[in-house]
């Protein structure tokens, strides 16, 4: 329509909308983000607390992944008689340096003179993985943090004491040594990434399984929803925790088996939240409307309805993901978590019960979970905010 | 005393700040209302009447609305600068008002009683007893029936015109000296409207209160009005008495506004012409189940055995009241609904074809929705939205091809096709009706149901769509199906009439011999109350 016939029209009294500069030619479409998704993205960065809390978190999340080239008992990189090593990624047995273990222990002494006398080695940071015993802590385990004590105290173990090559920052004891003598800030590390990984796979897996079953249900109604709904009501009234403990006394609860036992009924928590929304989508005149094209019922749920549920959706979404961690943090800390020697934050925690002694390990471990907790709601609000159709479609 | 307005409004303006952005809604509004005086505020949507009137009683959501300007004189005491403990002296006191939706102006949890005796009780101060004397007393006045036994009852419990008397109850329990109407009629069908009307008038005569009344309906304001002012983008262009404005409309806008009913003719009946739909003995009864077996003891019949045709390039009015069964007749025609009884299309029989046999169809046959705001999904682009149905008939087509068909169909109602990368929010309503009826022209159907497609609209853009429906007929050949119960616009679409009531036919024929010589007492009645806003005194319609 020319711009001659839009005057006309106007002239007539019809309301005529005339196009933006920017839109007499087509936008390349899938290069830059719609209007909608540029005001969600503006509505997240304008919650200045969310934004800031998803830069940390990445950051921290992002050193967390890459552990092993951080806090690790072995080097990054060594050379050997002319040979390059990577001992993060290989597993050397101890005989290529004249050793007799099947794996090399590189915090050897023995092992440490012969890579260096042929060679060198790229230390991480700190040199302890997360089950890394310190054989050399100054005082009985739980040893405190290095940096509360001088050098001679702190490497009077070592060999040459003060002088030994081994007492350098590299070894130190950031934040002390848990009872078995295991580096604390190593664990921390491990276990803060193991932490999120299974909340975020928890979260990820329950919402797909939540939003889809709730979707059928409302979207369908009648039967189909009744039946499911007293199927639901009658699955939670599974004690989940008891399940645990049963469980955990049959089989040696690993990360898959944890998984699987609160995926079966994490995923509840969503269903009547998008079951809601789909009831009530089901009967928008833009439903019918497709419907009467002829549109199959699997993408109107998909195309027409899931974008109304996801509101809800989101807005639960940081509460499940922080509920799947302190889950995880609860059992193991009762013991029935992860299996002994995994690092984990619930662990950490019950180190700090028994040695009431040694505060570093309590308030560690305090510190870093409400850290990580009160991050993840901020995110999530922030999140939240951006997808409030009030506010990115006013 | 005599020659001071009851109400004056002087230059009175309106802002609204959200997110640091301030926008004008009212800008130098000046209006007087003298004692027993009906003054009329007409305009169409977002035009600022009804937040005029609501500033009256300082109802706006403040602090985000304010006043940068005006004051509003009432009985020689400005409300603007009145404290919050004064204002609620004059609040449903002084002055009182009538909301436009009687569904949520009422408190569902809450007995008739409770809800007009509590006005009584915080500005009387009126004993149990006493309130519930008031609360008959003003319960007959207002017409509603044997009042006793309403006394009791909870709003969904009572029809729509009925909770529209119990709110004028509401309003009237203070005998106030101003009452303001907002759209009081719009949510009601014609007959009740025109009863609704008469009452507000009758009321009006025998207390002498004045009246701002609200409305984009000129008809309305023709009948029952003594004075208008005409609003648009939140100015007064024109005020004058009725006469004045109605026989010598000064400002462009005044003369737009009174042009603006939908005009035209509909196309000749041709007997000759194919047969599109069918439908012989067509029923849909929802059954009602009671008792622990859920036994089906009755059912409510909403379409109870219709026989209509559609003939190509020619418009079927159904007409009716909510609730007679026009859009279902309609949404089981096209299988969106389960029925009984033979439908064809084209010459076949659909009535058993699954949902799957019915999706190839689907492409002739289209829907355009009542509401322009519900009918788009609000997360999708305009061109998505025109180009859904491609990808369903069409899935071969390359995308080019898609958009090409997409902005042809976006011209072809009047759109410009460069603001198909635009959401729905951006439009108006009379632009997201040309979308809606854009999907459905896509696809080149031969059979359109239009379910009260001008209802939500403003009157000026109510003739726009029609003129474009009745443009695309002709361009095409389309059969159309029209759902209404604006007589007005049928009469200016649809070349055969069906009056349904109960899920019944009442009387069909061509719409010249429906409109101009009804045979039946109801459709008498009809004509009476949509045409002249009179209330026939025709059994059974004045059941409320």
């Amino acid at each position: 329509m020319d711009s001659r016939l839009n005057k006309d029209l106007e002239n007539e009294g019809y309301d005529v909308l005339y196009p933006l500069a920017e839109e007499m030619a087509p936008p390349p479409r899938k290069m830059r983000l719609s209007p909608i998704n540029q005001r969600r993205l503006q509505n997240f960065k304008a919650n200045k607390r969310g934004y800031w809390s998803l830069w940390i978190f990445l950051v921290l999340f992002t050193l967390a992944m890459f552990a092993e080239f951080l806090t690790n008992d072995r080097p990054i990189l060594a050379v050997y008689k002319g040979e390059v090593l990577a001992p993060v990624f290989v597993d050397y047995p101890e005989e290529k340096f004249g050793g007799f273990l099947a794996v090399t222990d590189y915090r050897d002494p023995f092992i440490q003179d012969e890579i260096n006398a042929n060679g060198w080695m790229l230390w991480p940071p700190v040199r302890y993985s997360y089950r890394t015993v310190n054989n050399e802590i100054p005082v009985p385990a739980p040893a405190p943090p290095s940096w509360m004590m001088d050098k001679q105290e702190r490497c009077q173990r070592y060999p040459l004491g003060a002088d030994d090559p081994n007492c350098v920052i590299g070894n130190w004891n950031w934040l002390g040594t848990d009872d078995q003598g295991r580096d604390v800030l190593a664990r921390l590390v491990y276990g803060f990434r193991i932490s999120v990984l299974f909340g975020l796979a928890l979260t990820v897996a329950s919402s797909v399984i939540g939003v889809a079953a709730g979707a059928v249900q409302g979207y369908y109604g009648g039967w189909v929803d009744l039946l499911f709904q007293r199927f639901i009501e009658v699955w939670t009234a599974i004690p989940t925790l008891y399940l645990i403990l049963i469980v955990s006394s049959v089989l040696i609860p690993g990360f898959w088996t944890l998984f699987t036992i609160l995926l079966a009924f994490s995923w509840v928590a969503l269903v009547g939240v998008v079951r809601a929304e789909f009831l009530r989508g089901r009967n928008f005149e833009y439903i019918s409307a497709a419907r009467a094209l002829g549109v199959s019922n699997g993408v109107i749920m998909w195309r027409h309805l899931l974008p109304n549920a996801m509101v809800a959706t989101l807005t639960f979404m940081p509460f499940i993901l922080n509920g799947s961690i302190s889950t995880l943090t609860a059992l193991d800390f009762l013991g029935f978590g992860l299996p002994p020697g995994s690092a984990s934050l619930g662990e950490l925690l019950a180190q700090g019960k028994n040695n009431l002694q040694a505060p570093w390990l309590g308030i560690t471990g305090f510190i870093v979970i409400s850290l990580m907790l009160s991050l993840l709601i901020f995110i999530g609000e922030a999140v939240r905010d951006a997808f409030d159709p009030r506010k990115s479609l006013a | 005393m005599t020659n001071k307005p009851l109400l004056s409004v002087q230059d009175l303006a309106v802002a609204f700040t959200q997110g640091g952005k301030q926008t004008t809604a009212v800008d130098g509004v000046s209006f007087e209302i003298d004692n027993g005086e009906t003054v009329a505020l007409v305009g169409e949507s977002g035009s600022g009447k009804s937040v005029s009137a609501l500033s009256v009683l300082k109802l706006l959501p403040y602090p985000a609305a304010s006043h940068p300007s005006g004051e509003i004189v009432f009985d020689g005491n400005n409300l603007l600068s009145a404290s919050d403990t004064d204002m609620r002296k004059v609040r449903g006191n002084r002055i009182s008002m009538i909301f436009q939706e009687p569904m949520t102006s009422l408190n569902p949890l809450h007995t008739v009683e409770k809800q007009v005796a509590e006005i009584l009780k915080i500005h009387r101060g009126m004993s149990d007893t006493a309130a519930r004397e008031r609360v008959l007393e003003l319960l007959t006045q207002v017409g509603i029936r044997e009042p006793e036994t309403r006394l009791s009852s909870y709003p969904h419990q009572l029809s729509g015109g009925q909770r529209q008397r119990v709110m004028i109850a509401m309003a009237l329990a203070n005998e106030p000296d101003l009452l303001i109407a907002d759209e009081p009629t719009t949510a009601l069908d014609v007959t009740v409207q025109a009863q609704i009307l008469q009452l507000l008038k009758d009321l009006q005569a025998e207390r002498g209160m004045a009246m701002l009344f609200i409305t984009h309906d000129l008809g309305i304001v023709r009948k029952f009005a003594d004075r208008v002012c005409v609003m648009t983008e939140g100015k007064i262009v024109e005020q004058g008495s009725v006469e004045e404005i109605f026989s010598k409309p000064q400002h462009a806008y005044t003369k737009h506004l009174l042009a603006a009913e939908p005009k035209g003719d509909p196309p000749q009946t041709d007997l000759d012409k194919p047969i599109v739909v069918e439908a012989d003995d067509l029923k849909v009864w929802f059954p009602i189940k009671r008792g622990f077996l859920r036994r089906t003891v009755d059912y409510v019949k909403a379409v109870d055995g219709i026989d209509i045709k559609v003939r190509q390039g020619q418009t079927l009015g159904i007409v009716g009241e909510s609730g007679s069964g026009k859009t279902t007749l309609g949404l089981a025609l096209l299988r969106m609904i389960s029925s009984n009884g033979r439908i064809s299309f084209n010459g076949q029989d659909i009535q058993q074809n699954s949902w799957k046999e019915m999706r190839p169809l689907r492409r002739d046959m289209q829907i355009v929705f009542q509401d322009p705001f519900g009918a788009l999904s609000p997360r999708m682009s305009v061109s998505d939205i025109v180009g859904e149905g491609l990808l369903v008939h069409f899935p071969n087509i390359s995308a080019e091809e898609r958009d090409r068909r997409v902005a042809k169909a976006l011209e072809e109602v009047g759109l410009d096709a460069s603001t198909r990368f635009r959401y729905p929010h951006e439009f108006s309503g009379g632009q997201r009706q040309r979308i809606s009826i854009a999907r459905a022209m896509v696809l080149e159907p031969k059979f359109v149901m239009l379910d009260e497609p001008t209802s939500a609209l403003d009157m000026s853009v109510q003739a726009q769509v029609v003129d474009l429906l009745r443009d695309l007929q002709k361009a095409h050949g389309l059969a159309y199906l029209f759902i209404s119960h604006d007589l007005k616009v049928v009469r200016a679409l649809a070349n055969e009439v069906v009056v349904m009531r109960q899920g019944k036919v009442v009387e069909a024929g061509s719409s010249d011999q429906i409109f101009d010589a009804p045979q039946s007492d109801y459709t008498k009645a009809l004509m009476a109350a949509a045409f002249r806003l009179e209330t026939a005194s025709v059994s059974g319609v004045i059941s409320e």
